[in-house]
């Protein structure tokens, strides 16, 4: 699991059946002094985030587990909203 | 997942017989800006893209979690053709 930020959002209209309404987020993951690493990926959303909130997600088989975990494509998913920066304690 | 754009197509005649029928791409990785990287993968197609269109790609295990693709030895398929990216 990795920190990221929420950058912007993703309209997909032809998807994957298995993916209809789902939210798709592109994150921006950061590194502990929560500094932009690495490129933006696009994410699906399990917990309601938004534009610019600080997250976690998970990347890999285990993203898909927070939906039907054997009928969801997805490899990177937002599990999590960070309460606040202050609460990231390095 | 990944954006990234089509670039072109592979025929195989001689394939996995859980391919037949899969429509195989290669897409190339673009940043969410639009610009393109560097690099490419081939990809299995689930939703009837088209040349040079925005898709995602999901790469590793998930991607045999798309519809049609349960035991098909992939690990890249593309799941949906974006309309728009709107990065603040």
């Amino acid at each position: 699991m990795q920190l990221a930020r929420v950058i912007g959002t993703v309209v997909a209209t032809i998807k994957n059946e298995s993916l209809e309404g789902r939210k798709l987020l592109v994150v921006q993951t950061l590194d502990r002094n929560l500094k932009d690493s690495g490129k933006p990926m696009v994410a699906i959303d399990s917990v309601g985030a938004g534009v610019g909130e600080l997250v976690f997600w998970c990347r890999g088989k285990e993203a898909s587990f927070p939906f039907k975990r054997e009928d969801t494509p997805t490899d990177c998913t937002i599990i999590g909203i960070v309460d606040s920066e202050q609460h990231v304690t390095r | 997942m990944i954006i990234a754009r089509i670039l072109g197509t592979v025929v195989s005649t001689q394939k996995d017989e859980r391919l037949t029928g899969k429509k195989l791409l290669i897409v190339r990785p673009i940043n969410v800006d639009g610009s393109d990287t560097t690099g490419y993968v081939v990809a299995v197609d689930t939703v009837g893209a088209g040349f040079h269109e925005r898709v995602l790609v999901v790469a590793g295990s998930s991607a045999r979690l798309a519809q049609g693709m349960k035991d098909v030895p992939v690990d890249a398929a593309i799941v949906g053709v974006i309309d728009t990216v709107d990065v603040k």
